[in-house]
């Protein structure tokens, strides 16, 4: 792996923890910080709104 | 040094740095003259809506009753604004570009885009007060439909959240230089880690406010006839719920950085506090629906779902924040050997440095009074007990204000210095202003609640009913809570004024800091550059910590029997 020279040896050689990982990564939390409350708060919520029938 | 020789061609600026004296980390010269104007038009707001505030709840004193009926909705209406969106949503931009280019050691990013968002804001919060004051837009900051505004207040927010999204893109993208750069070593820092709960979060409110606002603009501009009531409450709660939690986030993050930057405290965790801050990015936002708990038309999985099964866990992760920094200010005060009993770590505390004491202030009023209301609230059965009363500012003012703003103005006291690079003046009245602020919030945050407690509604210009078709008593005790909540309001606004003061003179008239004064006064304390880096406490021993927690936890389980109890009583089954 030619990128290795960037960091220092160690850093490298050791497998980073997913969950380190994901917590390393802001766009992965990014994307699941809306894409949760979109769909669990706002979608659900809207689809239930949707079905009150309208008064005449 | 190492020259990016592409980054012209890439369109980068040349970033001008200079080294902070007392932290040693590069400061960048674009960062730090956006921290300086966010955080200078954010007291500015601060001290209009507090003011507001004052006449609010002088009009609330039911022997005062100061203002008119038209008069008391319009600037309940500004106050919301000013210091719920403007004051907070500016500062919280200042914390972003600290957290992100000042942390990281980094330039920022796009700083022309920064600007533009500044202006943005600016202008669009400038827009919403001019239409709130000219009187046609007394619709409460909330704005429910059919209620209608004037079409530039919807403009007025519609722009400043343009202007906020921006400059959330501004840390994200400084975040990737950051990285790219290879400015900092592992993991970003907690404080920063915080910064970018508090961004994500954002990045949804604002969607949300898009979604909402941009409809209910057209339609009061005619090009849309109408626009349904439920929906509107629904998504306009998407982003005006989850905009608190950029807050709950942000102030987090700051008390992690006090902590650190005044007493060299290490998080006892950092994993642990990270996964803390991981279940606010991905449930915090949904107890939105609290606000919705009485609404026809949305089923109890919805609700309780959203408000109790999910939000624990956001909850939860309060808790361990809540835990974890006096924990680390404890195992910082223990290593400088405040080893006796189980609290000196604690009474030697620089209690007399207004961040320190702030902070202190802002952890206790936010978990004992703000927290523990907020789930029992958050409740759906209880929640009936106090849906839409003085129950809920009282709430809030207890989070927003307690937590948040003294927060906020927390870490001011350290911006002056390190930023601003201004001696505080008025030493002694900076140092009284946190006590006095904090009693004057947590008072009008108890009185409101009792008087919520007692069935007296928000948003109510009367209590007495003096020229009501039908009347309505309520009990002596609500007038008398009403009356200290106005007291407890003076205080607060007394406090408010004296942090302005202090403040606004150091900035605009202080002395420079000079390296002697540095060498005399520094404002970080011993250890303080731990702020900047990733890592955890080892082997800590917190016996203060745990005595603290369990008294929390003991008057959270009462709190939330009783008003088992109370509802019980109020809503008979037999
Ligand atoms: C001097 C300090 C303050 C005082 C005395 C004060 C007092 C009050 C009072 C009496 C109300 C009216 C409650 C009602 O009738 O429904 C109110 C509402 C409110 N306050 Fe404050 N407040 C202060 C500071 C703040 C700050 C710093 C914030 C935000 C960070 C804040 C946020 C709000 C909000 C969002 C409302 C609700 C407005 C609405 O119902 O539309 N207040 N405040
Ligand atoms: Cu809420």
């Amino acid at each position: 792996m030619s990128e290795q020279s960037t960091g220092s040896a160690d850093q490298q050689d050791e497998r980073v923890p997913a969950m380190q990982r994901l917590l390393d990564n802001p766009f992965l939390l990014l994307f699941m910080g809306v894409a949760t409350p979109a769909a669990l708060y706002l979608i659900w919520g809207v689809m239930e709104l949707s079905q009150v029938p309208l008064a005449q | 040094m190492a020259v990016d020789a592409q980054a012209p061609a890439r369109g980068f600026y040349e970033a001008k740095f200079r080294t902070c004296p007392e932290t040693g980390l590069k400061v960048c010269a674009q960062a730090e003259a956006l921290i300086k104007a966010n955080a200078v038009v954010a007291v500015v707001f601060l001290a209009v809506g507090g003011f507001f505030g004052l006449l609010v709840a002088l009009t609330r004193w039911p022997a005062v009753h100061l203002l008119p009926a038209d008069w008391f909705y319009l600037l309940l209406t500004a106050h919301g604004a000013d210091v719920l969106l403007f004051w907070i949503i500016f500062f919280e931009m200042a914390v972003l570009y600290f957290a992100s280019a000042i942390l990281l050691n980094c330039r920022l990013a796009a700083p022309k885009f920064a600007w533009l968002g500044f202006i943005l804001m600016l202008v669009g919060a400038i827009v919403a007060n001019v239409a709130v004051l000219q009187g046609e837009s007394s619709v409460m900051f909330t704005s429910y439909v059919p209620m209608q505004a004037a079409p530039h207040f919807y403009l007025g927010l519609i722009l400043f959240a343009v202007g906020a999204l921006i400059g959330c893109f501004v840390f994200f993208g400084t975040l990737v230089i950051a990285k790219e750069e290879g400015t900092y070593q592992g993991s970003i820092p907690l404080v920063t880690f915080g910064a970018v709960t508090a961004a994500i979060i954002a990045v949804f409110t604002i969607a949300s406010g898009a979604i909402i606002l941009i409809p209910t603009f057209l339609w009061s501009v005619g090009y849309i006839s109408h626009i349904d009531p439920l929906m509107y409450k629904v998504v306009w709660w998407a982003m005006g719920h989850s905009s608190q939690q950029i807050n709950v986030s942000a102030q987090v993050a700051i008390w992690y950085a006090i902590a650190a930057m005044l007493l060299g405290a290490k998080p006892l965790s950092e994993k642990v506090s990270r996964m803390a801050f991981l279940m606010y990015i991905l449930f915090l936002q949904l107890a939105s629906a609290h606000h919705l708990l009485v609404e026809p038309g949305i089923s109890s999985e919805w609700k309780i779902f959203n408000t109790s099964y999910a939000l624990y866990l956001a909850v939860l992760g309060s808790m361990i924040h809540g835990m974890s920094i006096p924990g680390a200010m404890e195992a910082a005060q223990r290593k400088r050997g405040l080893t006796n009993g189980a609290f000196e770590w604690l009474r030697k505390a620089p209690w007399g440095n207004p961040a320190f004491s702030g902070t202190v202030f802002s952890i206790g009023i936010f978990g004992f009074l703000g927290g523990i209301s907020g789930v029992v609230m958050g409740t759906e059965q209880l929640n009936l007990i106090m849906h839409n009363t003085l129950y809920v500012p009282g709430h809030f003012h207890a989070t927003v204000v307690g937590g948040t703003t003294l927060a906020f103005m927390a870490i001011t006291y350290l911006l002056v210095p390190l930023i601003f690079r201004k001696e505080i003046m008025l030493k002694k009245v900076a140092q009284w202003q946190p006590y006095v602020f904090g009693i004057g919030i947590a008072g009008i945050s108890l009185f409101m609640m009792g008087a919520g407690t007692l069935g007296v509604s928000r948003r109510h210009w009367d209590i007495g009913f003096s020229d009501a078709a039908m009347s309505f008593d309520y009990p002596a005790m609500a007038f008398a809570m009403m009356t200290m909540n106005g007291i407890a309001g003076v205080l607060a606004t007394v406090g408010g004024l004296m942090f302005v003061i202090v403040i606004v003179l150091s900035v605009f008239f202080g002395k420079p800091r000079t390296p002697e004064a540095i060498a005399a006064t520094p404002t970080l304390g011993a250890g303080g550059e731990v702020v900047a880096q990733a890592g955890s406490e080892t082997h800590p021993k917190l016996p203060g910590t745990i005595i603290l927690v369990a008294v929390f936890l003991v008057a959270f389980v009462l709190y939330y029997y009783v008003n088992w109890k109370y509802l019980s009583e109020i809503w008979p089954l037999s």
